[in-house]
């Protein structure tokens, strides 16, 4: 069974849908991309999928025994977290909060496994920085090692390269991938629809066309060239 | 003037006003950094206006324990408020000013029809600023504030985790399992008992300041929450005290002295961490 089948899911805003009649699933390893244009609603559907929206039609179901405290999530950034007395630490330690129950603190176990997220991410000498002093890349990776923490199954990124340089950016889609090797299955938006096409072993392509499907269906398919060749004209009247 | 001081400390009264001020100092500057940065900061505004309402009725009654009347409503005004700020519908800020601006009207309004005291405008004026109620504390009343502040620093210690995680990210404490909507809740309980504690030492204009200024301060010399947190305490009870002996020994009103006190900290706290470089802007 999938780790999670969408069924002829409609979400919107306000009984205002953005997309009707979507269907598609994800299994245990895979490496899903999100694409589509900016307002297309990717960042809806993640919401949607998270359980932070009601879906206005359709199902969403978990498979393979998913809890909802065994999912990762790194979100788009918002800006009351930029200004946030946090320590690298208590961003990180903080992933382990949806398995806490009423317990207090955080055991020894969870600080160790804190502490080895961090390393994993490169992080860990900046364990007692302030997040807000940290650089973009260095954010995502305190966010990334956060989300780590949540799980062991599954993690739900949302754009985790905008902003970021594009050596940094190469850096943080390794990293990715090097989860996704480790067993981690990864759902991820993104606009940039090279590496997306580079990384990803399924698409999701959302907008006025919907394509769901492998990486090799998705390059092969008609939604795919039409949007290439709309690129690449963008480029040479933007110059 | 030390002399002036330890006569002064033979009143209990004094003794009193002292103990439950560092108390109720203690407590409102805990979720100080949680309403600021949550956007929460109008919820505490609105609901000093509702306890003001609260006690002004209170008094109207002729309650001689207005906390009993002005505790309850206050909760339960913070939980509405919370509910109706995540309803799309009625859009947050509009709800609060409706009900906070609404219970300040009737408040007064009750308060010039029934009112059987002399001095009026005295009383409405020493329950938005709180003049002098905290040196006429009685015996009870001091415990009943110690009880609770107590009881809000256990809680504050206990969920302290939680409250961060749902106040530094709460889509993601969301998505990732924690009942964030109950911690909300849980928030709002508390901020409103310590608005009406707060009642009693600055009076309902000045809670706000009580409860944001420390915190302010705090942020602008550490980059952690939980440094953030005990600094926020630490100033805020250092405030109130110097505060409440300044009022003493001055005769000037203990509420807006305390709050200025605070202010001049936050000013000292603002300089230090321009010196210090500790935080970026
Ligand atoms: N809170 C909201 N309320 C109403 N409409 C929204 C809200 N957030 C986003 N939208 C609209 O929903 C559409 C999809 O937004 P979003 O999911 O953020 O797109 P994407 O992430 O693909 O750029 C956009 O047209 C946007 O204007
Ligand atoms: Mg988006």
């Amino acid at each position: 069974m999938a780790l999670l089948t969408v069924k002829n899911l409609s979400y919107g805003y306000d009984s205002q849908a953005i997309l009707t009649d979507l269907n598609f699933s994800v299994n245990a390893g895979d490496y899903l991309c999100i694409v589509g244009e900016n307002g297309s609603g990717k960042t809806t559907l993640m919401k949607t999928l998270l359980g932070l929206r009601e879906p206005m039609s359709g199902e969403i179901i978990p498979g393979d025994g998913l809890k909802k405290n065994e999912i990762g999530y790194l979100p788009q950034q918002t800006i009351v977290q930029k200004d946030f007395p946090a320590s690298v630490r208590e961003i990180v330690l903080s992933g382990f909060q949806g398995q806490t129950g009423l317990r207090p603190f955080y055991n020894r176990q969870e600080k160790a496994q804190a502490q080895e997220n961090m390393q994993r991410m490169g992080i860990e000498a900046l364990a007692d920085t302030c997040y807000r002093e940290l650089s973009g890349g260095q954010q995502q990776r305190v966010l990334l090692a956060r989300a780590l923490c949540a799980t062991r199954k599954v993690l739900l990124l949302d754009e985790p390269v905008s902003g970021l340089d594009p050596k940094v950016t190469t850096e943080m889609y390794e990293l990715i991938r090097s989860l996704n090797h480790e067993g981690i299955t990864i759902i991820m938006i993104s606009h940039d629809i090279a590496s997306a096409v580079r990384y990803a072993s399924h698409i999701l392509h959302i907008g006025s066309e919907v394509f769901f499907g492998t990486k090799q269906e998705y390059i092969d398919s008609k939604v795919y060239n039409k949007w290439i060749v709309a690129e690449d004209q963008s480029l040479t009247t933007d110059h | 003037m030390i002399e002036k001081l330890t006569l002064y400390f033979q009143y209990p009264f004094v003794k009193y006003a002292l103990i439950v001020g560092v108390l109720i100092a203690l407590c409102s500057s805990l979720l100080g950094v949680t309403l600021v940065l949550k956007r929460f900061s109008f919820i505490g505004d609105g609901l000093s206006h509702v306890a003001f309402g609260a006690m002004a009725v209170a008094a109207v009654l002729n309650l001689t324990d207005e906390m009993m009347l002005v505790l309850p409503v206050t909760v339960l005004s913070a939980i509405l408020l919370l509910r109706t700020g995540q309803n799309t519908r009625i859009k947050g800020d509009s709800a609060i000013a409706m009900i906070s601006v609404g219970a300040m009207a009737i408040g007064y309004l009750l308060m010039n029809l029934f009112s059987t005291s002399p001095n009026l405008s005295g009383d409405v004026c020493s329950t938005l600023f709180g003049s002098t109620s905290i040196l006429t504390l009685t015996e009870r009343e001091v415990i009943l504030c110690a009880v609770l502040s107590a009881l809000v620093v256990l809680i504050f210690v206990l969920f302290y985790n939680k409250i961060f995680a749902v106040t530094f990210d709460e889509a993601f404490a969301k998505a990732t399992g924690t009942p964030a909507d109950r911690y909300n809740l849980l928030i709002a309980v508390i901020v409103a008992v310590i608005i009406v504690l707060a009642m009693n030492l600055v009076g309902s204009l000045l809670i706000s300041a009580l409860v944001i200024f420390p915190a302010l301060s705090a942020m602008r010399l550490f980059g952690s929450f939980k440094g953030v947190t005990i600094c926020s305490a630490v100033i805020s009870v250092i405030c109130a005290a110097s505060g409440i002996i300044i009022s003493i020994l001055a005769g000037t009103p203990v509420g807006s002295t305390i709050v200025a006190v605070d202010i001049l900290a936050f000013g000292l706290c603002v300089l230090v961490g321009k010196l210090t470089g500790a935080t970026r802007e």
